[in-house]
C-alpha cells in the first residue's frame, strides 16, 4: 500500500479542521512519546531482566545448548526428556510443593505467634526482640552448617540430649524422612524477619476494638480470631506470598545441608548431585542448576526453569485471587 | 523538550544491541595460537589441589617453570572444582584459565567433546611428541576421548588397600586379605562393637565412605561400563550385579547400613588429620596412593600398611589390580596465549625432572615412562605397591562419556539405594538404571 492513495480515502473538509486535527495528532503523539520516555527506565530493566531472558529461556528450552556449539533445533525433545525420561525432576517437583506448603506455613505460624509474645510481654522485649531476630541475620551457609553440626546423629548435642532422656533421635540430614522437616526447623529458627513485620501489624491494630470486644465477653482465642486476624490478614498474605516465592527459589540452605551431611565437601573433582539423601532435598532450583551449570545441558535446564515460573505464577495467582477473601472479612 | 524522546530511542536502541550482542555470544571457540611464547606474558593456571602441602608443592612446581621460562608468568588458583572450571571454560573472559587442571577423568569426554578444552594435537605435532614413548596405553587412554585429545595426564593416582597393622597383629592376621572373601572375615574380626556403635570398623563399605564409590569398587571384577555399540552394559554384564551383591553383603555383616551411616556421621575431613583411618575409627581403607603423605602429616600412632585391593573369588590370578585415574591437564580454547600456555603444559607433564619433583612433593605416581624410571624418584617400600598397581596389565580406569560424570552418578544413586535395601530386585533395577543411562547418553548427544 503506498501512501499516496491515502489522502483520497479522507473526508474532504475545510483546510483549517485539518490543521487542527494535524496538531491534536501530534499532540497527541508527543504525549505519547512523553509517556514512553518516562516509562523507559522501566521499559530498558523490563526488557534486558524479565522479556529477554524469558523469550530466551523459552527458545533455548527447544534448543540443544551446551554454551560452546552453536544453538541447534531439538523441538519437544528437552521437554519429553524432563517431564519422562529425568527421574529426579518429579522429586525435585514434591519437594519444592512441599516446601511451599509446609515451610512456610511453620514460619508464619511461628512468626505470629512470637510477634504475638513479644507484643504481650511487659518487661525485657527488647532483649526477646533482638535474640529472635538475631537468628535471621546469619549468613544462610553459615546457619547451616551449625544445623548440620547440631543435628548430627553421631555427634550432634541435640541427638545426645535426646538420647540422654530416652526420645529415639532422627538422623535428621542424614535421613530422607528427617531431611525436610530439618530444613524446616532451621527455616523457623531464622524468622526474625517475619516476626518484626509481624510486630510493626499487631501494634497497629486499633485498641478501641479489643476494648469492644472484651466488653461484648469475647474470649482471648475470639478476640485473636475475630479481632486481630482480619486486621493483620493483608500482613498474612504478604507473608505468605513471599514465602512461597522464596520456597520456589529454595537453594543454598539444602545443597549446603547435603554437601555436609554427605561427608563429600569437595576437595576432589568429582561434581557433587544435590539432593541427599535419597533426592530429598533436591528443589527445582538445583535442579535448574545442575542441568545448566554440571551437565551444560541448558535446553533441559531451561524446561525446568520454565516450569519453574509456571509454578510460580500459579501459586501466587491463587494466593492473590483468595486475597478478596482475606482482606474483606476485616472490612 | 523533544530531547527525552530521544533520549529513550537510544536508550532503547543500547538495550536492543545488548540483547543482540548476548545472543550472538554462541562461543564459537577459535583454535589458532597466535601468540609467541617467547613474549613476556602472564598466564592463569586453575587446579583443584587444596591441602596445605599439595599447594605447596604445585607452587614450587610453577616456580621452577617459571625460572625455566622468565618471560611467563604463571598465577595459580586453586581448590577448583569440575563445576566451576567448566563454568570458566564456557564464559571465556580475561579472569578465566589459560591452562585447567581436573581430577575427575570421567569427564574428560564432555570436555574434548564439547571443545570446553583446546584440541592438543597440533601442539603435539608442532613439538613432535611421540606419545607412546611418553605416556602408557591407560593414561593415554584417559586422556583423549573418541580419537580427540584435548587433554594430558598431569601424574596419576592408583588405588589400593590402606590398614593398620597394629590392628591387624592384635586381631592375629598375618597378611592383607587377597579375596573378596577373605576380606569379609578380616574386616568382621577387626570390628569392635561399643555400645550401638563401634570402638573400631573393620572397613566402612558404604558407598559415601570417602573413596568407597562404586567406580572403585568396580576395578577389582572385570567389567566394562559400554557395550560396543555405547549401550550401558550395566544390565548385561553380571560383575556390576556381582559387585553391588557382595558389597550389600559386607554392608549387612558389619551391622547394617543405618548403623555404620550413623557412625560414619562421627568421621572427620577426608582431607585433613581426623580422617577415621588416621584416628584409628576404621582400620581398613580403600584409598589413593596420595595418603601416604597425608598419613606423614597426621603423624598416625600405628603403623601403616598398603597392599593391591582384594579382587573377585574367581579372579585371583589377576591380584595386584586396581582402580587408575589422575589428574588431566589442558589449555582453555578461549585463551589468547595458547602457546605459552602449551610451554607450561608441556613442562608439567613432560619435563621428566618437572613430573619427578612433583611427584615427590604430592606423592602421586608419575605420569611419563621416563618419570617412573628416574632414580629421584622418592620411593619407600609402600609407595612402590602403588607403582605395580599402576603398571599391572588389568588395572582399569571409569570409560569417557559424551556426557561425563553423568553414568557414573546415575550408576551411583542407584547402588546407594541398593545398599540401603530399597531396591527389591536387582536384575530390573540394573536394567532401569542401564536404560537411564542410554537415555542421558541420548540427550546429551
Amino acid at each position: 500500500m503506498s501512501t499516496d492513495t491515502l489522502p483520497t480515502k479522507r473526508p474532504a473538509g475545510p483546510a483549517a479542521s485539518q490543521d487542527g486535527r494535524h496538531t491534536l495528532r501530534s499532540k497527541r503523539v508527543r504525549s505519547a512519546l512523553r509517556t514512553v520516555a518516562f516509562m523507559s527506565p522501566w521499559l530498558v530493566g523490563f526488557g534486558v531482566f524479565f522479556a529477554y531472558p524469558l523469550v530466551s529461556t523459552l527458545y533455548f528450552s527447544f534448543m540443544k545448548y551446551d554454551g560452546l556449539n552453536p544453538p541447534t533445533w531439538r523441538g519437544l525433545d528437552n521437554w519429553s526428556y524432563v517431564f519422562s525420561d529425568l527421574p529426579k525432576f518429579w522429586p525435585a517437583m514434591q519437594n519444592t510443593l512441599w516446601l511451599a506448603v509446609v515451610m512456610v506455613a511453620c514460619r508464619v505460624v511461628f512468626g505470629l505467634g512470637v510477634g504475638l509474645l513479644i507484643t504481650k510481654i511487659k518487661t525485657g522485649t527488647g532483649v526477646f526482640r533482638t535474640l529472635f531476630y538475631l537468628p535471621y541475620l546469619a549468613p544462610p551457609v553459615a546457619a547451616t552448617l551449625a544445623f548440620v553440626f547440631l543435628l548430627n546423629p553421631g555427634t550432634g548435642p541435640v541427638n545426645s540430649l535426646l538420647e540422654a532422656v530416652g526420645i529415639p533421635a532422627p538422623s535428621w540430614f542424614n535421613d530422607a524422612a528427617w531431611a525436610k522437616p530439618a530444613l524446616t526447623v532451621l527455616a523457623v529458627w531464622g524468622v526474625g524477619d517475619l516476626m518484626v513485620i509481624f510486630m510493626a501489624a499487631l501494634l497497629d491494630v486499633p485498641k478501641e476494638q479489643y476494648e469492644a470486644a472484651e466488653l461484648d465477653g469475647a474470649s482471648a482465642w475470639q478476640r485473636f480470631r475475630y479481632v486481630t486476624l482480619p486486621n493483620i490478614s493483608p500482613i498474612v498474605l504478604f507473608a505468605v506470598v513471599t514465602g512461597v516465592i522464596g520456597a520456589m527459589q529454595y537453594y543454598t540452605q539444602p545443597i549446603v545441608a547435603a554437601k555436609v551431611a554427605s561427608g563429600k565437601m569437595g576437595g576432589s573433582g568429582e561434581t557433587f548431585e544435590p539432593g541427599y539423601p535419597d533426592d530429598s532435598t533436591l528443589t527445582l532450583p538445583q535442579l535448574v542448576y545442575n542441568l545448566g551449570f554440571g551437565r551444560f545441558d541448558y535446553g533441559a535446564a531451561c524446561v525446568v526453569a520454565l516450569v519453574l515460573f509456571a509454578l510460580s505464577m500459579a501459586c501466587t495467582a491463587l494466593l492473590m485471587r483468595r486475597r478478596g477473601g482475606l482482606i474483606g472479612s476485616g472490612d | 523538550m523533544p530531547v527525552r524522546p530521544r533520549r529513550a530511542a537510544v536508550a532503547l536502541a543500547a538495550t536492543a544491541s545488548v540483547a543482540l550482542l548476548a545472543s550472538a555470544c554462541t562461543g564459537s571457540a577459535e583454535n589458532k595460537a597466535s601468540d609467541d611464547p617467547n613474549a613476556q606474558t602472564t598466564i592463569t593456571f586453575w587446579h583443584g589441589w587444596s591441602a596445605p602441602a599439595e599447594v605447596k608443592a604445585i607452587e614450587d612446581n610453577v616456580a621452577r617453570f617459571e625460572k625455566a621460562h622468565p618471560n611467563i608468568e604463571v598465577k595459580v588458583v586453586g581448590n577448583i572444582n569440575d563445576d566451576k572450571l567448566n563454568q570458566a571454560l564456557r564464559a571465556g573472559g580475561s579472569n578465566g584459565p589459560d591452562v585447567a587442571a581436573s581430577f575427575t577423568t570421567s569427564n574428560v569426554g564432555k570436555f574434548c567433546a564439547s571443545g570446553a578444552l583446546a584440541d592438543l594435537k597440533p601442539f603435539l605435532e608442532k613439538d613432535k611428541v611421540d606419545l607412546d614413548r611418553t605416556f602408557s596405553k591407560v593414561l593415554q587412554g584417559y586422556t583423549q576421548f573418541e580419537g580427540k585429545r584435548c587433554s594430558l595426564p598431569l601424574l596419576s593416582d592408583a588405588y589400593g588397600l590402606y590398614y593398620n597393622k597394629d590392628a591387624f597383629k592384635a586381631a592375629g592376621i598375618t597378611s592383607p586379605p587377597k579375596t573378596w572373601s577373605e576380606f569379609r572375615e578380616v574386616a568382621k574380626k577387626l570390628t569392635k562393637e561399643k555400645g550401638d556403635s563401634y570402638e573400631r570398623l573393620g572397613f566402612m563399605p558404604n558407598y559415601l565412605g570417602y573413596e568407597t564409590v562404586p567406580s572403585h569398587y568396580m576395578s577389582q571384577w572385570d567389567h566394562t561400563y559400554f557395550d560396543a555399540n555405547g549401550k550401558s552394559n550395566l544390565a548385561k554384564d553380571p560383575a556390576f550385579a556381582e559387585m553391588l551383591t557382595y558389597q550389600k553383603s559386607l554392608v549387612d555383616g558389619l551391622g547394617g547400613f543405618a548403623k555404620l551411616d550413623k557412625y560414619r556421621t562421627t568421621f572427620g575431613d577426608e582431607w585433613g588429620a581426623t580422617h577415621p583411618f588416621h584416628t584409628g575409627q576404621v582400620a581398613m581403607q580403600l584409598d589413593g596412593e596420595w595418603r601416604l603423605n597425608f598419613i606423614k602429616e597426621a603423624k598416625v600412632g600405628f603403623e601403616v600398611g598398603v597392599a593391591p585391593l582384594p579382587v573377585a573369588d574367581d579372579e585371583v590370578a589377576e591380584y595386584g589390580k586396581g582402580y587408575l585415574s589422575g589428574t588431566i591437564i589442558g589449555i582453555a580454547p578461549q585463551s589468547r596465549k595458547q602457546n605459552a600456555a602449551w610451554e607450561l603444559v608441556k613442562y608439567m607433564t613432560m619435563d621428566t625432572e618437572a613430573v619427578v619433583n612433583f611427584a615427590n612433593g604430592i606423592g602421586n605416581v608419575p605420569s611419563t615412562l621416563e618419570a617412573l624410571k628416574s632414580p629421584n624418584l622418592k620411593v619407600d617400600e609402600r609407595f612402590k605397591t602403588f607403582l605395580e598397581i599402576a603398571r599391572h596389565p588389568e588395572s582399569s580406569t571409569s570409560d569417557g562419556a559424551v556426557n561425563g560424570s553423568t553414568y557414573q552418578d546415575t550408576f551411583q544413586d542407584f547402588a546407594q539405594k541398593y545398599e540401603k535395601g530399597q531396591v527389591p530386585d536387582l536384575k530390573k533395577g540394573l536394567e532401569d538404571t542401564a536404560a537411564q543411562i542410554d537415555r542421558d547418553i541420548a540427550q546429551a548427544k
